[in-house]
């Protein structure tokens, strides 16, 4: 491999203190004026990592049986998406559950302050790695301070505004949503989660507040989960979210 | 007005110019998220069979967003120049193709006309044109500019060096334009995309340039990509504003959603000139736009989004601006879906901006969620480099770790001047040559001369 790194590339020489300075791709060398072939190839990698992100699915049975063991209910649900394809194409359609969902969270019950949805998004790897973990330190808080709890929404092949209907229909106080995160090359399992109060249908993003970067080596679980609750603390209290709400968490 | 084409007993209707345009546009997935583009191949060409049809004249009669309501439509109706509106004015869009492609229309012919043309003439005939008329004629326009130095000569091309860091460090910034200046970049432009708008750690971005600029007398210009009105105020403070950002889009309400409007970039544009920077012209503006930003606002009024993109061409010149770009393929894949999509759209937008006397460049680029690779990046490349565009993006590696996507690296850059005999700016060649960073053959020199690299030290101050 060594070999192979030397081939028809000037020497780095001083540039290796640049390098330290930023994660950019600089001091690449180059094989005529092209970028030499292991570098080449490590960026091929980081893509092909970042695609699968794009088209894992989402770990369901897993997920729900782990929050089964924890004595956490969960229902799966559907956006009108069809496939990925679909997916990618029609964000409009993400966001809205189809119709057999949609029947099936009306018989839940309804009223309860909190409802927790997890969602593909762009990245299902984020949810398979970061979900639970999140999950597990948040539930125990929000069921300190007495705030009930809807069944945990699963929904396949969804955006973040698929939370205000179904916050709607649930009738929660408070809407949060797990959903992964655009793939990037440096990192394609980031975890976003969004949280609305008062979700209902046609909200924007300015209605919500966002922490994002949530995986093993970026925002950790507990850290995110403190952040979360904080700003569920502080929706709760003033009963808003959004750009009304800003977020002083100090960590 | 209606209008109609008849196909095999079948008749064709389109309600309106806007609605006609939008149906003739070749398929991109934003067009169809807003239900505007034609249901089926053939009601499609039938739309381009009418669209050919149409006099000219009538784009000057029927505006696709109404006068009363859109200052840009405003915009393009009075600043229409109707003198030269002579030497086409009897043209169909069809025959408008044909007299593009001609060889007697050459490049002062074109040079003439480009204020004639409205954007939505533009956006018009480049949809009855293929991929190969769309770089042919654009190969024929040359438009130049000048600050520090010169971009836009037939014969080369540029790059706007894009060293963006996740945290707008300083040191981490410097590192990346090093780089790039040592493979032949950032002669349109040292371009930072700042993470945060906050002026204190912009003006920290400027004045790093500046001194690494002045230090090495290097004959380029530099910009911090902020918000316009956040320049306005460091203008005001005498920052060491080179170059104007903003980001422009087709429509009032789109350029609305942006927080500008035209009075605030006059404004804007008269702030950065007052500073009289330029040493041998005085291009101040860097707009940026990108097909789908309208739709995304939902501020498109129905228009299609690449007849959108065009009008926003006429914001950008009225102000005579150094550079233009768009963004072709950061927008995602609900507009633009694969590489086929985000190709098409980039030849248009070079043409049609082209076409309207700007200064055009490319942002050769894609997101992990689209269906592209960089085999489709370097063949967009290479079609944009013999189409004539002025600039592309200098990214290390081509792997922005600020913005998250994936655009041209210095490398590649240096691979198209390579294969179609382009050089870089000639003031920026030079000082290469100067610098023994290129070989007197504008090739990359065979032993890289450190000499920036030493003497570093003042740059990290402050």
């Amino acid at each position: 491999m060594e070999e192979l790194e030397n081939v028809g590339k000037q020497p780095l020489l001083d540039f290796n203190f640049l390098k330290e300075l930023t994660d950019a791709r600089i001091g690449l060398g180059h094989a005529g004026t092209s970028i030499p072939t292991k570098e080449s190839l490590n960026f091929k990698l980081a893509h092909a990592q970042a695609r699968d992100a794009v088209y894992t699915p989402m770990a369901i049975v897993a997920l729900s049986s782990k929050l089964e063991s924890f004595s956490l209910p969960s229902t799966t649900l559907y956006s009108k998406v069809k496939d990925r394809t679909e997916y990618l194409q029609r964000p409009d359609l993400g966001r809205l559950l189809n119709q057999r969902s949609t029947k099936v969270l009306s018989d839940e019950i309804k009223n309860c302050d909190v409802v927790i949805c997890v969602a593909d998004g762009l990245s299902a790897l984020a949810i398979n790695l970061n979900a639970f973990d999140v999950i597990k330190l948040l539930v125990p808080k929000i069921q300190q301070a007495n705030w009930s709890l809807a069944t945990i929404c699963l929904v396949m092949q969804g955006r973040v505004a698929i939370a205000d209907q179904i916050g709607e229909i649930l009738k929660a106080k408070l809407s949060l949503i797990l959903i992964g995160e655009r793939p990037g090359l440096s990192a394609a399992d980031s975890m976003g989660i969004y949280l609305t109060y008062r979700p209902k249908r046609g909200l924007t993003d300015d209605s919500r507040n966002c922490i994002s970067s949530i995986r093993k080596g970026g925002l950790s679980a507990e850290l995110a989960a403190n952040k979360i609750f904080y700003l569920i603390q502080q929706a709760m209290g003033k009963r808003i979210s959004g750009t009304g709400l800003k977020d002083e968490y100090e960590s | 007005m209606s209008y109609h084409f008849t196909i095999d007993h079948q008749r064709y209707q389109f309600n309106d110019l806007k609605a006609l345009l939008a149906k003739a546009s070749p398929f991109r997935t934003g067009d169809a998220l807003a239900n505007i583009s034609a249901r089926t191949y053939k009601e499609r060409v039938a739309a381009q069979l009418a669209l050919a049809d149409v006099p000219l004249k009538n784009f000057l009669s029927e505006t696709i967003i109404p006068y009363e309501t859109d200052e840009i439509t405003r915009l393009i109706i009075d600043d229409h120049d109707m003198a030269n509106f002579i030497t086409i004015d009897h043209f169909t869009v069809g025959q408008f193709r044909e007299w593009l492609l001609s060889d007697e229309t050459d490049t002062a012919k074109l040079h003439h006309i480009a204020a004639a043309i409205t954007p939505e003439m533009a956006a018009a005939v480049s949809k009855i044109m293929r991929n190969q008329d769309l770089i042919a004629v654009a190969r024929k326009i040359e438009v130049v500019t000048k600050f520090r130095n010169t971009i836009g000569l037939k014969g080369h091309f540029a790059t706007r060096l894009q060293p963006n860091h996740p945290t707008d460090d300083p040191k981490g910034i410097l590192a990346s334009i090093i780089d790039g200046l040592m493979y032949g970049n950032g002669d349109a432009v040292i371009g930072i995309n700042p993470a945060s708008d906050n002026p204190l750690a912009v003006l920290k971005l400027l004045a790093l340039i500046d001194r690494l600029r002045t230090q090495f007398d290097i004959p380029i210009q530099s910009c911090v990509l902020s918000h316009v009105s956040t320049t306005l105020n460091l203008i005001r403070k005498q920052a060491p504003i080179d170059l104007c950002f903003q980001s422009i889009a087709g429509t009032e309400k789109a350029n609305h959603g942006f927080g500008i409007s035209l009075a605030l970039l006059t404004e804007a544009h008269e702030a950065t000139l007052s500073l009289k920077r330029g040493t041998i012209g005085n291009n101040v503006m860097y707009f940026e736009t990108g097909q789908g930003s309208a739709l995304s606002a939902n501020a498109h009024h129905g228009v299609d989004q690449q007849t959108c993109e065009a009008r926003a061409y006429s914001v950008a010149r009225k102000f005579n601006p150094m550079l233009v770009n768009s963004v072709v393929g950061f927008i995602g894949p609900e507009y633009l879906y694969d590489g086929k999509q985000i190709t098409r759209a980039a030849l248009e937008d070079h043409f049609c901006g082209k076409l309207l006397g700007l200064p055009m460049g490319m942002d050769v680029c894609y997101t992990n969620h689209a269906e592209a690779d960089q085999d489709d990046m370097d063949n967009l490349l290479t079609l944009l480099g013999v189409a004539g565009c002025n600039f592309v993006m200098g990214v290390p590696g081509s792997d922005d770790i600020m913005l998250n996507y994936q655009s041209t690296s210095f490398h590649d850059a240096l691979y198209l001047r390579k294969v179609l005999g382009l050089k870089p700016a000639p003031e920026f060649e030079k000082w290469l040559i100067a610098h023994q960073i290129f070989d007197e053959y504008g090739m990359l020199a065979k032993h890289t001369n450190l000499g920036i690299l030493k003497n570093l030290d003042v740059l990290w101050k402050s």
